[in-house]
This record gives structure tokens, sequence and C-alpha cells, in this order.
């Protein structure tokens, strides 16, 4: 049989993609400035994004999308810090995906809202591939990770903008190397802003919090 | 291992193709790079399975791997990186700031019946 080759040049998640440009179109829109966090299980995001939370309340409209393959657990620990929370449960799907935030949000009204947090199922392979429609996307490690994390893990840092080193409470402890790690994340992706940060003791959250105080309304897309 | 979700997407992708342009497939070629976050073997069995429930059938699959490039401010021309452990021009060291490619997820071609 003979055959010939059509070339079709199509990305293969172009679906996703058209929903997430959609997403970023309405969040500039409506002015709402829009953070994706990811990490491995465990890394402390979600007390990070408790903490950020209950700090950016008293001054701003704040909401959060949180994503997990089966418990609720996450998004009750985020209700107490007393702003909307929904949770996504992803089932099987390691990742979160465009449309996915799309059927979270339907309801809402972004025009209500200053901030809005997208936590992602905690896995720091499969989130990379997928743009959720986010200004800023967050990656996050522990000092008990191991200050090689982002050797191991460079795509992810690679699609991420600002590196957050959490649990800094503990890095005496267990002996973190602050300088390994970020030069780690240096050669992954030269020029990465990177945060030290406490959820527990505060340390680091004031430089967090100017951070995301510094984001325009209408962030341009990348 | 979000693969098959990968390789759902692309068995959706060519049948659109296939169908809008009426012709029978007999292969796919995709292009993946190293910053795509899917990984080759991954994706190849996912496909197989993906495959079987699928209008597509029996084809084959055929990857092409590309590499990280990056514009080098020092060498004023796009250059290799080191590696993804080491984000920098291969040819003088200077860090990537600016990628250029190895982020492609791409269904690149059909092969179909003559």
């Amino acid at each position: 049989m003979t055959t010939r080759l059509v070339e079709v040049r199509t990305k293969i998640l172009k679906q996703n993609d058209i929903a997430a440009r959609s997403l970023r179109d309405d969040f500039q829109a409506a002015g709402v400035r829009v953070v994706s966090l990811v990490s491995s299980p465990g890394s402390g995001k979600t007390q990070f994004l408790e903490e950020t939370l209950r700090i950016l309340r008293e001054r701003f409209r704040v909401a959060a999308l949180v994503g997990d393959l089966a418990t609720e657990n996450d998004a009750k620990r985020l209700a107490r810090a007393l702003v909307p929370v929904r949770q996504i449960a992803t089932g099987t799907i390691c990742h979160l995906e465009a449309e996915m935030v799309r059927t979270a949000l339907v309801d809402w009204r972004l025009d209500d809202l200053d901030f809005l947090f997208i936590e992602n199922v905690g896995n720091l392979v499969c989130p990379a591939t997928y743009d959720l429609g986010e200004a800023l996307r967050l990656v996050l490690f522990s000092v008990t990770e191991g200050e090689d994390k982002p050797l191991k893990y460079p795509t992810i840092f690679n699609t991420a903008d600002v590196a957050v080193i959490t649990k800094m409470d503990l890095a005496e402890v267990v002996e973190f190397d602050g300088a390994a790690a970020r030069s780690a994340i240096e050669a992954v992706r030269p020029g990465m802003s990177v945060l030290e940060v406490s959820a527990k003791t505060g340390t680091g959250m004031p430089d967090w919090i100017r951070l995301l105080e510094r984001l325009p309304r209408t962030s341009v897309a990348s | 291992m979000h693969e098959l979700s990968i390789a759902m997407n692309l068995i959706e992708v060519a049948c659109e193709e296939a169908e809008r342009r009426d012709v029978r497939i007999v292969a796919l070629h995709v292009t993946i790079g190293p910053l795509s976050g899917v990984v080759r073997d991954a994706l190849i069995s996912a496909f197989e399975i993906a495959c079987e429930s699928s209008p597509l059938g029996d084809i084959r699959f055929e990857i092409v791997e590309t590499q990280v490039t990056m514009q080098c401010s020092v060498c004023e021309a796009e250059t290799l990186v080191v590696s993804l452990q080491e984000l920098r021009c291969r040819q003088c060291g200077e860090p990537a700031r600016q990628i250029t490619g190895g982020r492609e997820l791409e269904l690149t071609a059909l092969e179909i019946e003559a």
C-alpha cells in the first residue's frame, strides 16, 4: 500500500488552549488577578494558601478553587479563611484542565473578585502541560523535600513564574541548604524569582503579599 | 500519568482532521519537546490503549523528539541548551532567559492511503 503524508501541525491540546485563552480574556475583562499553585503532595501548599487568603481578605475580595483527586479536606481547610472556596474533584485525573476551571466558576461573578487562587492537584509532573488561564503560576517545594527538587522536575519549574520555598521554620532542623536550592532553581529556570516563606511563623509572607499587590489587574497573556 | 488524556486528545484531533479531509489514516506523526511534560514511552503505551477503542483502530504512531533551544544574547543566535537541568547555552554557557523551542506537543502530519 502506498501512503502519503499530509501536514497538519495542530496542537494536541488545542481544546485546552482555546479554553484557557477564553478564561484569560474573562479574567482580564473582570480585572481579577488569577494565581495558580502547583507542588508535590505535602509541600504545605494548602496552609500557605490559607494564610494568604486570611491576609488578603482584610483588604481585597478573594476566592479559591482547589483541585483534589478525592477528598474535600483541602477545601474545608481553606474555607476556614472565611472566603468563597470551591472544590474541583478530579477523580482519577492527576491535574486540572482549563475546562474544569470554567465549569467550577460558572455561577461565580468574576467582577466581584480582586484575586482568585487555583490550587492544582498535588503533582509536579502532569500540571506542567496545561494552561489554566492564570496570570501567575507558583511552584512550591518545602525545605523537607530536598534542595534538588528543581533538578528532578525541571519542566514544572520551567512553566512556572515564581518558586516558593515553604516551611522555612523547619530549615535549621533539616539542615536545609538555601544556597543549593536557589542554585538548582537558577539552573533549571534562569532568572526565576524565589521566595522563602513559613506560613506558620509568617516569615516571608509580607514579600509574597507585596508581589501579589504589584500584579497588574490586566495581565499580558503569555 | 496524564499521557492517557493526551493520547485521547490526540486521537480526537486526528479523527477531526481525517473527517474534514475525508481520508483514511494509517499513521500519526507527532512532535514532542522535552519541555512539553510528556514522556515518550508513556505516550506510546497510552496511545496503544486509547487507539483500541477509537475509530482509528490499529494504526502506526511515529514520534519525533525535538531539543530545547534558546535565543542566546551572547552568541546572537538560536542555540541548544546543555540539558533540562542546566538551561544555558551549549556554546558559551549563557543562562537561557528566552526559550525558543522544546515545548512542542503537536500532531505534525497524518499519513494516509494514497
